[in-house]
């Protein structure tokens, strides 16, 4: 990309004339916290319902309503901030974030301001040159707003309430990430804590997270902060990496003509790839936080805490350190195997049912292999693998035991994935099974000898290339089921 | 037989109980009386035809174990009641009907109560003479043209004026005792927390409190204890075990000690108040109360205190009548315009004016010198009370301090109209509860009240001694009906 320089492929530059300008970039992120019912009422929360069809008079901020606070949801918050080994406040406040819009039924979010239910903590992103710590501000509660319909009416905007009122995470980061790779790491990191803690499905198509990002630029090697902007709500990975590399390239050119960076909110335009100024610093809302009377100041005890810690299950972190330890197998395959839950359970299955004999090798080529070919093929979650973890053990034992060969399991493979058969069955139905019994192979050779008598003269001449047709011969006569090994073997010692 | 209009809450469930009368006839007794005083506009909207329906179905099916068996109440029209338009007094909520009750009124139909319909009251019950109503001023039957107080001035002017046999107020800075006092009747503000704030319209969340206003404080008790409760839809309901406020009722207060705070004595205030007090003390030492002298000394700042806080969450609560979800709709050429339209033609002069103050002190470069400050000294004001109780049992004030004015005589002068509130102000900062009864009356022969107010959950000691006292005081309203005319 233009004018952009990396020294190393892991660093992230820009270069101008003679200077060279690094990124910094802090991130917002909006979680919605899985919950079956909303922050302060009992309507459901699922995705994709009819419009207006999990509103409450609560979340329609009827005269008279109030909220209470649903109980799972602090939970929920506070697992995520023991898995972002952060501290989790005793003490917590909820305010009302003041402004008018249609689709925000009280005229005023609440939210948390001054007081969150989680401090600081830390998130570990494992990048191609090493780790990296990113702190974590804080995590707050907050309410959604609706949704504001602009294209289906004409002449009207239609509001549908269903968000209204469901629980939001929202994460803050410090300005630790400097790269749009660092933040492509930080979010599949974060997503992945949640996923394991079962607080977050991180469905970003479903606007389960979303971002804020802050950018700012500076000279490489200057520890004072640049001016940032902020690019609100942005929905996807790629979008926030394609709005960094936007407006960090806006800003350095800036600089570069001696002009001023405002301290702005932005909106990144999808179809332009460009960011623009939504309101500058003087336009900003002034939202009159102060504490919401409706509800009182949330306590939380340590004892609380404890409890939920005992309930938190073995994080990334952890479950990597432990895969390389207990089953020798590479940082590198213990992060992709442990970066999505389902991944590790479906793996540490494989290795369970694989028993005495297993062979991590196998496992760990087959399932980031073959089986995420087909998933990927086929866009579904490892969690509906058409082929169970328990078969496709199996299927590395008939590979490890050599009663088929690694060729013949891959036809296996595709046979297994019409209702998950168990591939001895096919073995034996097939009758796929290796033909190892070296008699019967020692007859097959000779036959193959005999019928290529002038092959086999030209191969004893020094023509060795034909070793190869040889075998390629047994294979074929056999029907592929012969023991490549034994067969090399016989045909060395008969050739 | 006295008429049925006249009798007390008490003697109205003896009467149905013992059969002399059926909740049908009560019903029509109040219902007629309310027809004949319609001048007094007491009612924003009247449920009659279906009061007296509910009161047959009573007496067809009567239950004589229910605490008000049968007895036909009208309510200030701030509790949302199903399928019974609700306004606040406000345009903005001219035509909402609520789909559902609030708690307190819940409260009050399960034990038996009847609606008979909605009283009017300054809109969103910010106001001190009812003058603020989008329904137009109320009556006070004490004299014409004399406001009843407010906000509950509906309330106050139906139960004055024997329209109904008792009714329920909110108290957020005087709006049950002010309006009381100001009509010869009863009116108690529960401790914060006692009775559920669920489909009350909200004015200011942290001082919001319903209310017993009553002709007698036997009757306060009663209701009282129908209407308070613990209830997890309000976050702010306090769940503490409650008195059998009517049953444990007692006159005899011998020994307990009654404080007298000298910051009460302000600049200014009539000689009759003064006297009114002075009197007051008398009555309670008579009833074996000991009197002792007390200091609260950030009095003076309370008023000001709460014309910050009030209107801050007043400024929020009423973000959310905007013309899009229900409630008053002006049409605009676009959202912002709508939202303007609409706020100026729901929203009163006095609505708009706090609406105003609120959202200034919230506002980010004054939020600290006004909010925080204020509640700071919010913090000290309940202090100054909680060192008064290491000494005494209750508090005795003069409940207002003047008398009722006349409609009009003040509503061009806000700030005299917010001094009405400064004695009855400072309980809601602290949360306390306080009550307001008949102790006498001034030259022109209005009523002036006594306020007793209580520890924090104590009830039953603020009943007992005003249950005392009131024997003493002996008061008679002298309503002459003149608005039958």
């Amino acid at each position: 990309m233009d004018g952009i320089m990396s020294k190393n492929n892991l660093e992230y530059l820009i270069e101008r004339n003679d200077n060279v300008y690094e990124v910094v970039i802090g991130l917002e992120v909006h979680a919605q916290v899985t919950s079956n019912s909303k922050l302060f009422s009992s309507s459901a929360t699922k995705f994709g319902a009819e419009p207006n069809t999990q509103v409450s008079l609560v979340d329609a901020a009827f005269p008279g309503m109030l909220p209470v606070i649903n109980e799972y949801c602090v939970k929920q918050a506070i697992k995520t901030g023991i898995g972002l080994k952060a501290k989790i406040n005793n003490k917590s406040v909820f305010d009302r974030k003041n402004y008018f819009y249609a689709d925000l039924p009280q005229g005023y979010q609440i939210s948390q301001y001054k007081y969150p239910i989680v401090g600081e903590g830390n998130v570990i992103l494992d990048m191609p040159e090493g780790q990296k710590h990113v702190g974590i501000e804080r995590l707050h509660l907050e309410q959604d707003a609706g949704k504001s319909i602009h294209d289906v009416d004409p002449n009207n905007t239609l509001v549908d309430l269903n968000r209204s009122g469901v629980a939001l995470m929202e994460i803050v980061s410090k300005p630790d990430l400097r790269s749009p790779d660092e933040v492509n790491a930080y979010i599949k990191k974060l997503r992945s804590i949640m996923r394991y803690l079962g607080t977050c499905d991180g469905n970003m198509q479903e606007g389960s997270l979303r971002a804020d990002v802050n950018v700012s630029v500076r000279i490489k090697g200057s520890t004072d902060l640049g001016t940032r902007c902020e690019i609100k709500n942005v929905n996807s990975i790629k979008f926030m990496q394609m709005a960094i590399i936007y407006e960090a390239n806006r800003q350095v050119d800036l600089i570069e003509e001696g002009e001023e960076i405002d301290q702005e909110t932005r909106l990144f335009d999808t179809k332009k790839n460009e960011t623009r100024s939504m309101r500058s610093k003087e336009d900003a809302h002034d939202y009159r936080y102060f504490p919401d009377p409706d509800l009182l100041p949330l306590e939380i005890t340590d004892d609380f805490i404890d409890q939920l810690k005992s309930e938190i299950p073995e994080l990334p972190d952890d479950k990597k350190k432990r895969f390389i330890d207990e089953f020798k197998i590479s940082p590198y395959e213990a992060t992709i195997l442990v970066s999505d839950i389902d991944t590790a359970k479906y793996f540490e299955e494989v290795v369970a049912k694989m028993g005495k004999n297993r062979d991590m090798k196998l496992a760990v080529n087959w399932i980031t292999g073959e089986l995420f070919a087909v998933l990927n093929n086929k866009n579904i979650e490892i969690a509906n693998s058409p082929i169970s973890a328990k078969n496709l053990a199996k299927l590395i034992n008939l590979i490890k035991n050599g009663t088929i060969s690694g060729k013949i399991a891959k036809t296996i493979f595709e046979l297994m994935m019409d209702g998950d058969i168990d591939p001895q069955i096919i073995v034996e139905e097939k009758g796929l099974k290796q033909q190892s019994d070296p008699k019967a192979l020692e007859a097959l050779i000779d036959k193959i000898i005999n019928d290529n008598r002038e092959k086999a003269i030209e191969y004893k001449q020094g023509k060795e290339k034909l070793f190869g047709f040889f075998v390629g011969q047994a294979m074929k006569v056999s029907g592929g089921k012969a023991n490549p090994q034994l067969i090399n073997e016989i045909l060395k010692k008969k050739l | 037989m006295t008429e049925i209009t006249s009798l007390s809450l008490f003697e109205l469930i003896k009467n149905i109980k013992e059969k002399n009368i059926s909740s049908n006839e009560v019903a029509k007794s109040f219902i007629d009386r309310s027809e004949k005083s319609k001048k007094l506009n007491a009612y924003v909207t009247e449920n009659f035809e279906n009061c007296l329906k509910l009161s047959k179905e009573f007496d067809n099916k009567p239950n004589f174990d229910l605490k008000l068996p049968g007895i036909p109440i009208a309510v200030k029209d701030l509790f949302c009641t199903n399928e019974v338009r609700t306004t606040a007094g406000s345009n903005i909520l001219n035509n909402f009907v609520p789909s559902y009750e609030s708690t307190v009124t819940q409260n009050i139909w399960n034990e038996g109560g009847i609606l008979l319909g909605k009283l009017n009251c300054d809109e969103f019950a910010m106001g001190s003479s009812n003058e603020t109503s989008f329904f137009g001023n109320v009556q006070n039957p004490i004299a014409k043209d004399l406001v009843p107080g407010g906000s509950s001035g509906g309330s106050s002017s139906a139960l004055a004026a024997n329209l109904t046999p008792i009714t329920i107020g909110t108290d957020t800075g005087g709006s049950i005792r002010q309006p009381a006092s100001f009509t010869g009747t009863v009116g108690l503000k529960p401790t914060y927390g006692s009775c559920s704030r669920y489909g009350i319209v909200a004015f200011a969340s942290s001082l919001d409190q319903a209310g017993p206003m009553s002709k007698d404080v036997k009757d306060s008790s009663i209701l009282l204890e129908v209407i308070s409760s613990f209830d997890k839809k309000d976050s702010t309901s306090i769940d503490f075990q409650r008195n059998n406020y009517s049953s444990e009722l007692t006159r005899n207060i011998k020994g307990i000690k009654i404080g007298i705070p000298k910051e009460y004595r302000v600049d200014g205030m009539p000689g009759e108040i003064e006297s009114l007090w002075k009197k007051g003390i008398e009555y309670a030492k008579d009833c074996g109360a000991e009197i002792i002298d007390i200091s609260l000394p950030h009095t003076s700042y309370a008023l000001p205190t709460y014309y910050i806080v009030a209107p801050a969450e007043a400024s929020s609560n009423l973000a959310r009548y905007d013309g899009v979800k229900y409630g008053l709709r002006s049409s605009g050429k676009s959202l912002i315009d709508m939202y303007e339209k609409t706020r100026s033609e729901g929203f009163g002069e006095e609505v708009k004016r706090r609406i105003m103050i609120g959202t200034y002190v919230l506002s980010s470069g004054y939020y600290d010198a006004y909010y925080l400050k204020a509640q700071k000294v919010r913090q000290l004001i309940k202090q100054d009370f909680d060192q008064a109780y290491n000494k005494v049992d209750a508090i005795l004030t003069p409940s207002t301090p003047s008398s009722a004015f006349k409609i009009g005589e003040k509503s061009n002068d806000p700030v005299s109209m917010y001094l009405n509130d400064i004695f009855t102000v400072p309980v809601n900062l602290a949360g306390l509860p306080g009550i307001s009864i008949p102790a006498g009356v001034d030259k022109n022969n209005y009523p002036l009240g006594l306020q007793i107010i209580g520890k924090p959950f104590d009830e039953q000691t603020v009943l007992n001694i005003a249950y005392s006292m009131e024997e003493k005081i002996n008061y008679k309203n002298n309503i002459t009906d003149w608005w039958m005319e």
